[in-house]
């Protein structure tokens, strides 16, 4: 019972608080909520130590879910390292947000309705990751879709929240289609939906399906790529790659704390661990993978870029969060599954401190999100200034270069990736070397918009009311404490949880991650470099990668910091910088290279026309006007009706979408048919 | 107990003996007015409610004596009947009981609903719907090839009664496009009867209507086409396949919210229903070579009618065109025939009956408060409607098929079994999962979030005890299927596989 009571917790509590919430009243029901998702949160570290650390990986059967024909699938909970990372992560993360809202949401008046969201959140994140097949991932996935929809749109009078909030919903829904069909792939070839069953076979390349081709939408395709391909759709839906990264800055309308949890820290995490849980497919994947790497790498390069020139503070994290899953997957993409995990793992305490220290400063000035009307807060806000350092000195990967962990969180996990990248790079693979400079320069532009962040906000002369800053205080405890434990989380996870994630010490990873060919080669290299094995732990400097590689990282952050200080610090630059704001880059990059526009041009638009085509001049114009309509034309009885439609509008395309009909059906009917 | 009663006829008689007392009651009253008249209005609720209750308690003891591990017909009734071999014959297999169970479980809520919302004539309201009720069972029942067909087109007739006289203003356009495209399949169906009857005749060297043995009939492959074509033309008409929809969208508009609940409910499920008994066991043949024109039609209707759902005015409207998309998944499904496909199809059919139906009950909520289902009219009916808006969302995405509700499974099941037959189809189908979310939130966003501006929602009520009576079940259903969909595959699958055999048999023998 001791997972399903893990599992299920934050279920009851959405139940309670949901269906109970006006009855029970807002503090129960938030005192409940938030109870149970800290119960959850403890019997996860538990769950973390048993199963990482005494590995007691296990399988829980719940009962049938599908089961036609040969299409089985169980509701159950599988449990192993892989998942028990998640588990920390999310139900760490989401108690912690849970607290703070108590705070951030103090004036909100429908609190109950919020708090049973995002534990409903939870529990949907939780069944993702426990899933042991693809349908009851699929269950999560949707299910952390519908979350992040009704978060999202929250604030439902506001009409950008319920855009931003079909935005999401729609766009992921454009993913999921992918990862459908790619299930369904994965049902045609192997004839199961169980992780278990499919990566068994791939890995003993059962009826030689390493090397299966497959027609698809008549093409052939190696049936691996092509279900990795279809998976990875998915995982760009979800984790906003870019082509479907649209979505992830708008959801910023939602409150911030939806922002940390969902938005930052897990559910747009779920895309890395779907390539990590099916990295069987993707080790036989070599050219999908190749794909990820460069998609994941030109993202981490592309959202950096934008963030660059945002003015809202969110917004800014928004992108860099986009920017760090680039990092994750591009890792992933070369192979080193465990270096995206661990990034994973590091970046959601840093990027939800970081969104939470933002939280708390647009709580503290009257839900204020410009940043150009921000500034000289640091000693209004002293606990969020200095957690927001601590934050920012993760993210942009401040350490001591070559000592593998001595740092904050983001060193350690970031220095990783990019040194397998160069490791991939280095040993032949093209993408493995372009993800490794882009790596490093979008490491450059991190550190810059970081810290840009940090000087805008924090330092120099307040820019906004002056009524607002005099009313501004620090955030009450049931905020600040969040922020103290992500703290914490961000200064010293790196450090601590190196070695099992790295380097699988202790058989961390149990197989449910290989400690990849890459990344064993660049722990290796930096044990062996410094003259010890891996087992030993007394290791200190020095590496046998160019001095270059492992410093770079660290010089391009250290630049980064000197030009955002330059721009924004030295002799009173913000307010010299936001009048000098222009230019056609600028404007490319404040318009995040007009996607949003490029898109409704064409595919919003194009929807939009086909609906009242199909409609107005097909359904009406065509198949009333020559069936029923027709026939009582002739009748004389419908002849009336039959006016209301004969405008010249419509004579002068009927004909020409009769013909287009015939097309499709012919067209359609011959695809299917052959 | 229950072996020896006749339970399916008491099925179909019970509706109609409430009828008869109604009727009775309605003579006994005719000038009452005022006072005693809404008192007798209520007593018919009454009797009506009562009645159709009984029914569903029945029938779910039908359901609990229902032997699933057997394709063979059960509950068998049969009488000789007009002669020439047409007997009253009944029995259910695992196709078709659930559909019984459906309309049995549909009926007593269209009643409950219909309590405040129909202004006139109640008394007559409520013997259409039992009588329909009655025929509808019927359909399902029928083991007689003629029966069936009496069936089948008798129902139209009450539902003409319902939209005629309890509809909207385009009442008459409405009833009449229905019954013009109905009437195209159903004379052509009726020659396919005929043909089949005789053929029968010189085959078996008896005159019979029984399907059981008609199944078993080896149809020339020529001779299939044609039939195949005929039943084509009627089922396809009720389902409603792209392009013979448009009558669809009108009827629903026109129609009482109950009166929409059962077409979209039940009705269109009788296209479902007649393609698995009579086109794939009678000509599969003819099924193996039709199945393109199935699956292009059926992606026709899926992204077509999401895309002109996406553009509608009308509430109703919107979903009935939902409606046509969310059928075209049971076509493709059926003609996969596999597994998946046939029962993805039959629990799409059940799924899609409470989804439908409770958004139609959805749509009568407001339109019983504010008389109109312009979507442009409504607008932030979450602030004082929240259990509205609560049951909305569920049933929403349930619509959507999103994984945990029912919607789901149908889908997802259909779209297994399509992609092992082909891939394209599946593909064209997954578009429609994009599509019918762009759809259905944006319906969602404009009727229940934002600013309500609307000054005549100003003291709108939410759901009053009597709906959500209503609405519960449905969404207690909807979540328990999404959860455990179980319960309607363990039923499905013996009788489905059998199809599947059979029908393999027969196109290995190649007639």
């Amino acid at each position: 019972m001791f997972y399903q009571a893990l599992i299920f917790a934050p279920l009851l509590g959405a139940i309670i608080a949901g269906f109970g919430g006006r009855k029970l009243g807002d503090k129960p029901s938030m005192a409940i909520t938030t109870g149970l998702l800290f119960l959850s949160a403890i019997l996860s570290w538990i769950a973390f130590a048993k199963v990482g650390f005494q590995h007691e990986a296990t399988q829980i059967s719940l009962f049938r879910w599908m089961d036609v024909g040969d299409f089985k699938a169980n509701w159950a909970l599988k449990i192993d390292t892989l998942t028990a990372v998640m588990l920390v992560v999310i139900t760490t993360v989401s108690a912690l947000v849970h607290l703070y809202s108590w705070g951030y949401m103090e004036e909100d008046p429908s609190k109950p309705r919020f708090f049973a969201y995002l534990s409903l959140f939870t529990f949907a994140m939780l069944m993702l990751v426990t899933a042991d097949n693809f349908i009851q991932m699929f269950f999560g996935w949707e299910g952390v879709g519908l979350a992040s929809y009704l978060l999202i749109g929250f604030w439902y009078k506001k009409p950008s929240a319920n855009a931003a909030a079909i935005k999401a919903f729609v766009t992921n829904r454009v993913g999921d289609v992918g990862l459908a069909l790619g299930v369904m792939t994965i049902f045609f070839v192997f004839g199961s939906v169980n992780f278990d069953t499919v990566f068994g076979a791939i890995q003993n390349n059962n009826n030689d399906v390493q090397n299966l081709t497959l027609p698809f939408l008549g093409m052939e395709f190696n049936a691996i790529e092509l279900i990795a391909f279809l998976l990875f759709v998915g995982a760009m839906g979800k984790s906003a790659q870019f082509v479907l990264h649209v979505w992830l800055p708008d959801a910023m309308e939602g409150p911030t704390p939806v922002s940390a949890l969902i938005h930052a820290a897990t559910m747009v995490t779920a895309g890395v661990f779907l390539v990590c849980r099916a990295f069987p497919i993707y080790e036989a994947a070599p050219v999908t993978s190749g794909f990820i790497t460069v998609l994941g790498a030109f993202t981490a390069f592309f959202a950096a870029t934008v963030g660059l020139v945002q003015n809202d503070i969110k917004r800014v994290i928004a992108y860099s969060t986009c920017s760090q899953l680039g990092y994750m997957f591009f890792a992933a993409g070369i192979g080193a599954y465990n270096a995206a995990m661990f990034h994973l793992f590091t970046h959601a305490f840093f990027k939800a401190l970081l969104f939470l220290g933002a939280g708390s400063v647009i709580h503290a000035l009257h839900h204020q999100q410009d940043m150009r009307k921000m500034g000289g807060l640091w000693k209004v806000v002293p606990v969020t200034y200095i957690v927001m350092i601590i934050g920012t000195l993760a993210i942009t990967g401040v350490g001591i270069p070559g000592t593998g962990n001595i740092g904050f969180a983001g060193f350690a996990s970031k220095d990783f990736i990019i040194e397998s990248a160069y490791d991939a790079g280095h040993g032949g693979s093209a993408a493995g070397a372009f993800a490794f400079w882009a790596g490093i320069v979008a490491a450059l532009m991190t550190s810059f918009y970081s810290w840009r962040l940090i000087f805008m906000t924090f330092h120099g002369k307040h820019r906004g009311k002056k009524k607002y800053l005099d009313e501004a205080h620090e955030s009450p405890l049931v905020m600040t404490i969040p922020l103290g434990v992500l703290a914490i989380g961000a200064l010293f996870a790196g450090f601590f949880f190196y070695k099992s994630f790295v380097y699988g010490a202790n058989g961390f990873w149990d197989h449910s991650l290989p400690v990849g060919e890459h990344a064993e080669i660049a722990a290796r290299n930096l044990y062996a470099a410094a003259g010890t094995t891996a087992s030993d732990a007394n290791y200190s400097g020095g590496h046998s990668y160019p001095g270059w590689v492992l410093w770079a990282p660290f010089i391009v952050s250290l630049l980064g910091f000197v030009i955002a200080w330059f721009t924004y610090m030295y002799k009173n630059g913000v307010e010299k910088r936001i009048n000098a704001e222009g230019g056609p880059i600028y404007n490319f990059l404040l318009n995040k290279w007009y996607i949003d526009e490029i898109y409704d041009a064409t595919i919003v638009r194009a929807t939009k026309f086909l609906g009242d085509v199909f409609w107005k001049i097909g359904d009406i114009g065509i198949i009333d006007r020559f069936g029923p309509n027709g026939v009582a034309a002739a009748a004389m009885a419908g002849a009336r009706r039959l006016s209301k439609f004969q405008s010249g509008y419509l004579y002068h395309y009927a004909f020409v979408m009769l013909i287009g009909v015939a097309v499709i059906v012919g067209l359609v009917a011959r695809t299917v048919g052959g | 107990m229950l072996e020896n009663m006749p339970i399916l006829s008491l099925l179909i008689i019970l509706p109609l003996l409430g009828a008869l007392v109604l009727m009775a009651m309605a003579r006994f009253s005719r000038n009452s007015t005022g006072e005693a008249r809404a008192q007798l209005d209520k007593n018919a609720t009454g009797v009506a409610l009562l009645i159709s209750v009984g029914v569903f308690i029945l029938s779910l003891l039908m359901v609990f004596q229902f032997d699933s591990t057997t394709a063979d017909f059960q509950f068998v009734e049969r009488v000789e009947w007009l002669g020439g071999g047409i007997e009253y014959h009944l029995g259910v297999d695992g196709i078709s009981v659930l559909f019984v169970l459906l309309t049995a479980f549909l009926t007593p809520l269209c009643i409950l609903a219909s309590g405040k919302s129909i202004e006139k004539n109640m008394l007559d309201y409520m013997v259409t719907f039992l009588i329909m009720e009655a025929i509808m069972i019927g359909v399902f029942c029928a083991l007689d090839l003629i029966l069936f067909y009496l069936f089948f087109e008798a129902v139209l007739i009450p539902m003409f009664i319902l939209i005629g006289v309890w509809g909207g203003k385009e009442r008459v356009y409405a009833s009449y496009k229905f019954f013009l495209y109905t009437l195209l399949g159903s004379v052509l169906m009726l020659a396919a009867v005929l043909w089949i009857y005789f053929y029968g005749q010189s085959e078996l060297g008896v005159a019979t209507t029984d399907i059981v043995r008609l199944q078993t009939l080896d149809i020339p492959a020529k001779a299939q086409t044609w039939l195949w074509l005929a039943f084509f033309a009627s089922f396809a008409v009720k389902m409603p396949m792209w392009p013979v929809h448009t009558w669809l969208p009108d009827a629903h508009v026109q129609a009482p919210t109950a009166g929409s609940v059962i077409l979209a409910g039940i009705l269109l499920k009788m296209g479902g229903y007649g393609f698995l008994r009579f086109s794939l066991p009678m000509f599969p043949d003819a099924s193996v070579k039709f199945t393109p024109l199935i699956f292009a039609l059926s992606v026709i209707a899926i992204i077509y009618t999401s895309l002109v759902a996406y553009r509608q005015k009308d509430i109703k409207k919107l979903i009935a065109y939902s409606s046509v998309a969310h059928m075209g998944f049971v076509t493709m499904g059926i003609f996969a025939v596999n597994a998946q496909g046939i029962q993805g199809g039959i629990f799409q059919m059940l799924s899609h009956g409470l989804i439908s139906g409770a958004l139609f009950f959805c749509v009568g909520v407001i339109y019983d408060r504010m008389h109109t289902r312009e979507i442009a009219f409504y607008g932030g009916l979450v602030k004082r409607m929240p259990i509205y808006a609560f049951f909305l969302m569920l049933f929403t995405m349930a619509n959507v098929g999103l994984p945990g509700t029912s919607g789901f499974v149908g889908e997802i099941l259909t779209m297994v079994g399509v992609y092992k037959v082909n891939p394209w189809v599946a593909a064209g189908a997954a578009l429609g999962m994009i599509l019918s979310a762009v759809y259905a939130l944006y319906l969602y966003r404009a009727v229940i979030f934002g600013e309500p501006t609307n000054e005549k929602l100003a003291d709108i009520e939410d759901m009053n005890r009597t709906e959500i009576m209503v609405l519960a079940p449905l969404a207690i259903f909807v979540i328990i299927l999404g959860v455990y969909p179980s319960l309607i595959t363990d039923v499905t699958a013996v009788s489905v596989d059998n199809l599947i055999a059979n029908f393999n048999a027969a196109i290995g023998q190649g007639s």
